[in-house]
């Protein structure tokens, strides 16, 4: 891993970022209703990534837990618009807020423990959510095993600059506008002091504390706002989908995550699209292939890509970034 | 007051399957430093391996025997194909090949052998042995299974050359290609003994949980547990891990807070052991050098 | 006229993409004493890591007539070629007899390791009384002279030896000197000596190299050596 930032954080070249998102404007209007759903549930998996990111890319913590952080955005989406009638919009910054609160508190004791600890511990929190939300004496609150139906919210317009906007279209630019956000919001962090702070804590944590830095602090704040970001984008899933249950929220969701992470591109912020891309497509391309053994298919290009691609997709295109420019160091 | 022995008697023979699970996370973990996710998918491949010979019409000694070296085999082959390529990689990156690996087996087990739930035969009587109430013929059984193993573990480890050679390469890899031993092929045979050991988890599990393809993702948690409970690097911890583990599970579950969210409280108790013993109770704390 | 037993010629070597040795010539005679001298980083370690393939090389590495510039370590060993290297190597978890065994290990007539083992009691008393003790606490001597005794065990033809008195104290070291000297006469093993204690390294040995910077700068009889200008000043102090 690199021990500060990777360059193509530092020189993105802005031309790229503007025409995509032009082009991810614009794509909504060529393509099925289906689709656009499935490109706005790869923007919400993209935040989560983000959110995975800073923790265990640049602040060298691990959670094999993070789907739990999902699943706690969500379900105060869902609790918040179905109990309290809350509009689906107002409830993405609340959601945003539990998470960051719950994840800073579950950071505080859990700092204690490294490496292979800190997973089981990561584990254990994904693995006891969907039992607790299954759990009878809840019920009252999360539903239980049938989980929560929402409405899916329509679009306030009939159309957008003469074009046809429909609830899909619609969700797909809130999406797009919340996922903007929060990139920029991940941006500036991993930039400033909070990521400076991180990556010393990461490479060299001894030090690092010896320099002033109050290391339990910045642990325990690195998980609290990778939870936001996850919680950000379960929150967003939840109105997506318009549904949320336990069985939705497992442990293979987690580790999915980090999968997803890891394939993009760790420590890369364009590395979280990349890995959201994957996860959303690629069972559905392993599908087509076998769809006997799709897992199986899954599984072995996990495993190519690890063999291809040590550093992520993101770590691919920037090597190619780099032969194509030769003249830039 | 016969059903609390018996729940603990049940404890520590599922707790002997957790100890064999844990002492193979263990023996991996000692020689490369990874947790092997896939071990439990590994076991479960291989009791469908017996479960296949059993109905072929094997003998379940003849057919036990044959799955523990077929386990053995895929287990060297595994490490020598699939996790060679990776040995130096990311933590992150192997992580994900062990993922791979656990979703493949996975899969290709759900596949081969479908999904539905299938009966395992215990080759021990289904009468309670000498008359005894708080304990099944399979339990005793299981529990003497395991206690075999490990003492046919500790022998080769402690008194035969090649054990004595895997213990060093495990520790210090260079020092050990510096008296010849092959360090590759010593990660080949641990991995080969580590899917032998879950086979016979699998085998002695099997019976009363059932065969599927995902009956041991729980267990491996547990084992995963125990092994941290008892200290990552310490194989006999790790097998007191897996007996106090699964008394802990049973105890729980049958008095404290049903089946329900044992396995949530469980890692619970767990992870508060581990927030105040953090090498586990019988880990070595190592004061590194600043 | 004695035998070359290794003959190293246009060695390249060094650690991912920094190169530390830039070409080296050298040769060891059979039966000699040949030490290797240098300061610290001149790139004495790194030569021996070299020589058992420890680390990538370039350059062709012949022993006993026989190229090992493409062979692994573990057959190196195989071929007689023990190393001893910086820090020791024990194994500290085991026990002091079981390092021995492991020394032994690619021998197959194991009566003969046996005895070997008993002779190496004989060499050590020492580590004969802490036979079954834990390898990782000995004492710093005894640690040096356990490697020594586990590369014996392999009853190897040449013997690779990093900077044994490093850390010792000056009685001990003289102690290990002897046993070299020994073990050199009796057992007929070649060794290579890589020493910062130039004077105690010149005294044993009656070959020797001098190293700079990856580079070998001056080569010969030990005697002739020690009586050159710039290595007395350098390396002898006087």
């Amino acid at each position: 891993m690199s021990s500060n930032l990777s360059s193509h954080e530092k020189a993105t070249p802005w031309i790229w970022l503007v025409l995509g998102l032009l082009g991810a404007c614009a794509l909504p209007f060529f393509i099925s209703n289906y689709h656009v759903f499935q490109l706005s549930m790869v923007l919400t998996y993209a935040i989560a990534l983000v959110g995975l990111n800073i923790l265990i890319g640049y602040s060298g913590q691990i959670s094999l837990g993070h789907g739990a952080f999902l699943a706690i955005g969500a379900y105060t989406t869902a609790i918040l618009m179905d109990k309290a009638d809350m509009p689906y919009w107002m409830t993405i910054p609340i959601a945003a807020a539990v998470c960051l609160v719950v994840g800073f508190l579950f950071g505080l004791p859990a700092l204690r423990l490294e490496g292979h600890y800190l997973a089981l511990a990561t584990f254990a929190l994904a693995v006891a959510l969907p039992q607790l939300l299954k759990f009878k004496h809840l019920e009252f609150l999360t539903g239980g095993v049938q989980g929560i139906v929402i409405m899916k919210p329509e679009a306030p317009w009939e159309t957008l600059f003469g074009l046809k906007l429909n609830a899909d279209r619609w969700l797909y630019f809130f999406t797009l506008a919340v996922t903007v956000v929060m990139f920029v919001i991940g941006w500036n962090l991993i930039r400033g002091r909070v990521g400076r702070a991180l990556i010393a804590i990461r490479d060299q944590p001894i030090a690092a504390a010896s320099m002033g830095i109050d290391t339990p602090l910045y642990k325990s704040l690195a998980f609290g706002v990778s939870a936001m970001f996850t919680g950000v984008a379960g929150a967003l899933s939840a109105i997506l989908v318009a549904f949320v249950a336990p069985d939705s929220f497992t442990v293979f969701l987690s580790i999915t995550l980090m999968v997803g992470m890891v394939i993009g591109g760790v420590t890369s912020l364009p590395g979280a699209l990349y890995g959201a891309l994957f996860i959303q497509f690629i069972p559905n391309i392993a599908d087509q292939i076998s769809k006997a053994a799709p897992w199986a298919i899954y599984g072995t290009m996990l495993i190519l890509f690890m063999y291809a691609m040590p550093t992520g997709i993101a770590g691919l295109f920037h090597l190619i970034g780099r032969k194509l420019r030769p003249t830039h160091p | 007051m016969e059903t609390f022995i018996h729940q603990v008697v049940a404890g520590i023979a599922t707790g002997g399957v957790y100890a064999s699970m844990a002492l193979a996370l263990v023996m991996i973990y000692q020689s490369t430093h990874h947790i092997n996710f896939a071990q439990g998918e590994l076991a479960m491949f291989a009791t469908y391996m017996s479960w296949t010979l059993i109905n072929a019409g094997v003998s379940y000694w003849l057919a036990f025997t044959c799955t523990i070296l077929l386990a053995f085999a895929l287990g060297v082959l595994i490490q020598r194909i699939i996790i060679r390529p990776v040995e130096n990689a990311p933590v992150l990156n192997i992580v994900v090949v062990f993922i791979g690996l656990l979703v493949i087996l996975n899969s290709i087990a759900g596949w081969v052998f479908t999904y539905t739930i299938k009966a395992f035969p215990s080759p021990f009587p289904k009468e309670p042995p000498f008359g005894l109430h708080f304990i099944s013929s399979h339990e005793l059984g299981s529990i003497g299974v395991t206690f075999v193993l490990l003492l046919l573990l500790f022998g080769f480890f402690k008194f035969t050359p090649l054990g004595l050679a895997m213990r060093a390469a495990a520790q210090n890899p260079d020092s050990s290609r510096l008296v010849g031993i092959r360090v590759g092929w010593m990660l080949a045979l641990g991995w080969g003994l580590a899917a032998a050991i879950g086979s016979v988890a699998g085998m002695m599990i099997a019976p009363v949980v059932f065969l599927d393809p995902n009956m041991m993702s729980g267990i491996l948690l547990y084992a995963f547990a125990a092994a941290l409970v008892g200290g990552i690097d310490s194989p006999g911890g790790a097998v007191l891990g897996g007996f106090i583990v699964g008394i802990l599970e049973n105890i729980l579950g049958a008095y404290v807070i049903g089946t329900e969210l044992k396995l949530s409280v469980a890692l619970v108790l767990i992870i508060v052991v581990l927030t105040i013993k953090p090498a586990g109770l019988f880990g070595k704390v190592i004061v590194s050098r600043v | 006229m004695s035998r070359t037993l290794l003959q190293v010629t246009d060695l390249h070597a060094g650690y991912g993409a920094t190169e530390v040795l830039h070409g080296l010539t050298m040769h060891i005679e059979e039966g000699s004493i040949t030490t290797l001298l240098g300061a610290n980083g001149a790139g004495k370690t790194t030569t021996l890591r070299a020589l058992s393939k420890m680390i990538k090389v370039r350059g062709q590495i012949q022993f006993d007539g026989q190229a090992i510039e493409g062979k692994s370590t573990e057959d190196i060993v195989r071929l007689g070629v023990a190393h001893v290297p910086d820090g020791r190597g024990t194994f500290g978890s085991l026990s002091t007899e079981e390092n021995l065994q492991l020394g032994s290990y690619t021998r197959k007539n194991k009566q003969e390791s046996a005895l070997d083992q008993e002779k190496m009691y004989t060499y050590f008393p020492r580590l004969k009384e802490r036979r079954q003790q834990q390898a990782g606490t000995l004492s710093g001597g005894e640690q040096q002279m356990l490697a020594i005794a586990r590369a014996l065990m392999l009853r190897p033809r040449l013997l690779l030896m990093d900077e044994p008195s490093f850390g010792l104290a000056p009685l001990i070291v003289r102690e290990i000197f002897d046993i070299m000297r020994t073990i050199n006469q009796v057992d007929k093993v070649t060794i290579l000596l890589v020493e910062q204690n130039a004077a105690m390294a010149l005294d044993l040995a009656k070959h020797a190299y001098l190293l700079e910077t990856g580079k070998l700068v001056l080569s010969g009889l030990s005697e002739d050596l020690k009586k050159d200008e710039a290595v007395r000043r350098s390396y002898l102090g006087h």
